[in-house]
């Protein structure tokens, strides 16, 4: 993939850039993704380091903050994936307590934003409240709350309510969750607590409300154990991409973690959800849209190329080809070369799914398979290209230069805030990045230099006016 | 060699007793920020304390189990402590960390995770204090039962059946969470992670195990999402006052904090847990250990420390009163109380300073020395984990096939190596003290 972009965009080395009608740049904010629990992430090429050694988390959190990335990210599974009724071993595998660990990373890091993905379905508004609170007051404001809203059975066996939640009040549970959070961080008032030792008062009178909150979902009554934490409110992501997602996003989120990272289906998106915002009265740069994004650097374009294809055969093992198509096809295709053409045999219906642990919606498999093997055919790929196609497909393939390019004209044009980048080696993928696109962007007075100091996550973001 | 005497240090707030946050180097606006706690824990590694816990409950604290009492002059609020030792452990390197966590509302998985968490972070130091969530106002906050309030008066006679069958819910839930983090904990093998090139393969999804819990309150069908931690299992704390909690004690933890008045009743609980370990059947791998807990105010001289405790008494406006004995009296005072213990064959002991930081300083600057040359702080030489610093080996995973011998002849040689194993005073579980 070559830029498109150059002429757009006027590059200029201080930070209060203007574009041809004088207006600021747009900045970029980007996001880290603590490398996942699949196949993007690589492992058999000597390179990657333990998923799970905090020394890997150090690292991973110490570069972003080197990068001045706005914050790191981590996703959460809470069970591991299965595939055919057994433990899916191809991926990397083993997580862990996202809370936790990003506790840990706030003591190494003093700047990027902490934001961890975290179920509004498995936990309790009480709970994970003061959790988020704590997080918040032990990193001086960096924390963030990715909310995810799974409800299925499978995750629900490692909790004590099982599949409680029928899926249509994922979002009506996350939103009155998010509605008893709020009350509960704002249940001690500005200044509390006093630890006044001359007249003996710990507590001023009225430094605590009490929250009474009864609902379809919650019972909660009493008082919150924090004072106010430095941002108030953690910041609030979504995720999410249905009807539901993208108007609990607009009411919720000041993040929304996309999944339109094309250009033009990005700004589509970018218009859909921020022309939800004046609605329920808020700014359109109150929530910043954060597409996902991989990327490949080279010193020319085509070296770039050619470590994409490299990296993508690390990506799609021969096995990991085969279990992808598996989970379209709902059943063993074990007996297929991963070299050779797609089954012609059509997908099971009747099967719910082998693959289990993992968000992947396909409407009508029959159809989608007709689509692959005309692709398949038409360019002549394998198994294992063909997926490779869809799995591994890299968001910015180029040299320094052109992926700066590419990544701000998403920018400047508003098909995007910026971006979510997703490393392919742990934890080491970012580093390149840092080194060679940050100083790029930051030449173009589209990326901050410096940390504002005491700044909040919310103030990194830019989403206080 | 003489054998050890085990020490941790129990940090709340600015303090155990209600007032020690009005004394002059008491930070109380400073209780809700890392650098405080960091500066604890650090005094407290300096001077080779093995452990401290850090306190927590399901909601404010308050005096009493009947809801939240209207006092404003003592310090309220607390950080979570999973978390709070989780970022004080990249800030430290050889001291255990062990926070409390309720088990009564919590998700028996998250604890479980969040307890190898720490293990990770802190390379082997992790331990959890096991405590239940017993205040109906603390109920109130999930909404899902509700508790009637819990009487510890009542409780302690033992003659409500309303009250022993609120406690044995609350302490059977425990166990059963214990048992489901211990077995998480064990759901993968060490050497589950396997980098297979060849087979395309990350994982050994064989060395994966499903733990299959199944009980009155909750299921949990496992694994772990978490890889096994660094110490196999980490440490398991209960502080336990009777019968019941003695059971949830034998059954899942690796210490058992106890609180003796005196030496009869030291002989008398030693014989409940005896009674406890005849009963119930133990679900950790090696003999339960005893420590005794205890709050100390440290003054120069006798006079002195009694003297500062009527005046934190009057400032309160009653005698603190504690599950422990207080011991207001010299460092001097405070070593030889330990040293007792100790000849009475308890393995350690978690202090409860009155004052933080004063009495924490004290414990550090002039009782560890005492002990030090009374030669019970020797530790083995390169423990790298809580467990081994304690004398403890690091369990296989309950799940391990039998035909890995690598995998066990290193847990096997791990305990060989450590000088302070056969020669720690244990309860056995046969009925005896020895």
């Amino acid at each position: 993939m070559t830029t498109t972009a150059s002429t757009t965009i006027h590059p200029t080395a201080h930070p209060t850039a203007r574009d041809a009608a004088g207006r600021p740049f747009r900045q970029v904010h980007l996001a880290a993704h603590f490398p996942g629990v699949n196949n993007t992430s690589v492992w058999s090429d000597g390179k990657a380091e333990s998923q799970i050694a905090f020394s890997s988390f150090r690292h991973f959190a110490q570069n972003a903050e080197r990068g001045k990335f706005d914050f790191l990210f981590l996703a959460e599974g809470l069970r591991l994936r299965e595939q055919k009724g057994l433990i899916h071993d191809l991926d990397v595998v083993g997580r862990p307590n996202t809370l936790a660990i990003l506790a840990g990373i706030a003591a190494v890091t003093e700047h990027i934003g902490l934001v961890g993905t975290l179920s509004s379905t498995f936990n309790e508004p009480y709970e994970l409240a003061r959790q988020l609170a704590s997080l918040d007051l032990l990193s001086g404001g960096r924390a963030g709350w990715n909310i995810v809203t799974t409800s299925d059975a499978f995750h629900g066996e490692n909790f004590r309510r099982g599949a409680f939640l029928d899926p249509k009040d994922r979002y009506v549970r996350a939103e009155e969750f998010v509605a008893v959070a709020r009350a509960l961080w704002d249940g001690w008032a500005p200044g509390a607590p006093a630890a006044n030792k001359k007249t003996g008062e710990f507590l001023s009178a009225d430094a605590l409300t009490a929250v009474d909150h009864h609902g379809a979902q919650f019972d909660v009554s009493g008082f919150g154990t924090l004072p106010r934490s430095p941002q108030g409110h953690p910041v609030i992501v979504q995720a999410g991409d249905s009807a539901d997602g993208r108007d609990f996003a607009s009411a919720n989120a000041e993040v929304i973690f996309s999944l339109h990272s094309e250009f033009e289906d990005g700004q589509r998106f970018f218009r859909d959800v921020k022309g939800r915002l004046p609605a329920v009265g808020r700014h359109p740069d109150s929530l910043k849209i954060l597409p996902a994004a991989t990327f490949i650097l080279g010193d020319t374009a085509a070296e770039a190329r050619e470590r994409s294809r490299e990296v993508a055969l690390l990506q799609v093992s021969p096995q990991t080809a085969i279990s992808f198509l598996e989970q379209l096809w709902g059943t063993d295709l074990g007996g297929y070369d991963p070299d050779g053409p797609l089954p012609e045999i059509d997908p099971v219906l009747a099967d719910k799914g082998v693959a289990r642990g993992r968000v992947r919606h396909v409407v009508d498999p029959v159809a989608v398979a007709k689509t692959w093997r005309g692709i398949a055919e038409a360019e002549g790929l394998s198994i294992r290209d063909l997926v490779i196609r869809f799995a591994a497909k890299h968001t910015f393939v180029g040299t320094p230069v052109q992926v700066a390019e590419q990544i701000n004209r998403h920018v400047q044009e508003e098909a995007s805030d910026g971006f979510v980048i997703v490393g392919h080696t742990n934890p080491t993928g970012l580093d390149e990045f840092v080194d060679r696109v940050i100083p790029e962007l930051q030449e173009r007075g589209v990326y901050r230099t410096e940390y504002e100091p005491g700044a909040t996550l919310r103030d990194t973001l830019g989403l206080t006016p | 060699m003489t054998s050890p005497l085990y020490l941790g240090i129990a940090l709340d707030g600015a303090g155990w007793h209600p007032s020690a946050w009005r004394e002059p180097d008491a930070r109380p606006a400073d209780l809700f920020h890392l650098d405080y706690w960091v500066a604890l824990v650090r005094a407290a590694e300096a001077a080779g304390i093995d452990l401290v816990t850090i306190e927590d409950s399901f909601g404010l604290q308050s005096t009493g189990f009947g809801g939240i009492d209207p006092r404003r002059d003592e310090v309220r609020g607390r950080l979570d402590a999973l978390l709070l030792a989780t970022a004080i452990a990249p800030h430290t390197s050889t001291i255990g960390l062990i926070p409390t966590i309720t088990t009564t509302h919590t998700e028996p998985f998250h604890v479980a995770t969040g307890v190898q968490t720490l293990d990770f972070v802190s390379d082997g130091r992790a331990g959890w204090r096991v405590q239940v969530s017993g205040r109906a106002h603390e109920a109130a906050h999930v909404g899902r039962r509700t508790l009637p309030a819990l009487d510890p008066a009542l409780v302690a006679r033992g003659t409500d059946p309303a009250q022993t069958a609120l406690l044995e819910d609350l302490f059977g839930e425990a166990r059963d969470t214990v048992e489901v983090a211990r077995r998480l904990w064990d759901s993968w093998e060490d050497d589950a992670v396997i980098r297979d090139v060849e087979t395309g393969r990350f994982v050994d999804r064989d060395k994966l195990h499903y733990i299959d819990f199944v009980g009155d309150r909750f299921t949990v069908k496992g694994p772990s999402i978490t890889p096994r931690p660094p110490q196999g299992q980490p440490l398991v704390y209960a502080l336990a006052h009777q019968k019941v909690p003695y059971e949830l004690a034998v059954a899942g933890a690796d210490i058992v904090g106890i609180t003796p008045h005196d030496d009869a009743h030291l002989v008398a609980i030693l014989g409940q847990l005896d009674t406890a370990a005849q009963d119930v059947s133990r679900g950790a791998d090696e003999p339960l250990r005893v420590w005794t807990e205890i709050s100390v105010l440290i003054g120069e001289t006798a006079d002195a420390a009694l003297a500062t405790l009527d005046r934190l008494n009057a400032t309160h406006g009653e005698p603190w009163t504690s599950d422990t004995v207080i011991l207001a009296d010299t460092a001097e005072a405070v070593a030889a109380q330990l040293l007792h213990w100790h000849s009475l064959g308890i393995d350690g002991v978690r202090l409860r300073p009155a004052r933080l930081p004063d009495d924490l300083t004290a414990i550090t600057e002039r009782v560890v020395p005492l002990l030090r040359a009374a030669g019970v702080l020797d530790r083995p030489i390169g423990a790298a984990t809580l467990r081994a610093r304690l004398g403890f080996g690091r369990p296989e995973s309950r799940y391990a096939s039998p035909t890995a011998p690598a995998a066990r002849a290193t847990a096997a040689a791990d305990s060989e190596a450590d000088p302070a194993a056969d020669s720690t005073v244990e309860l056995d579980l046969t009925g005896s003290i020895r």
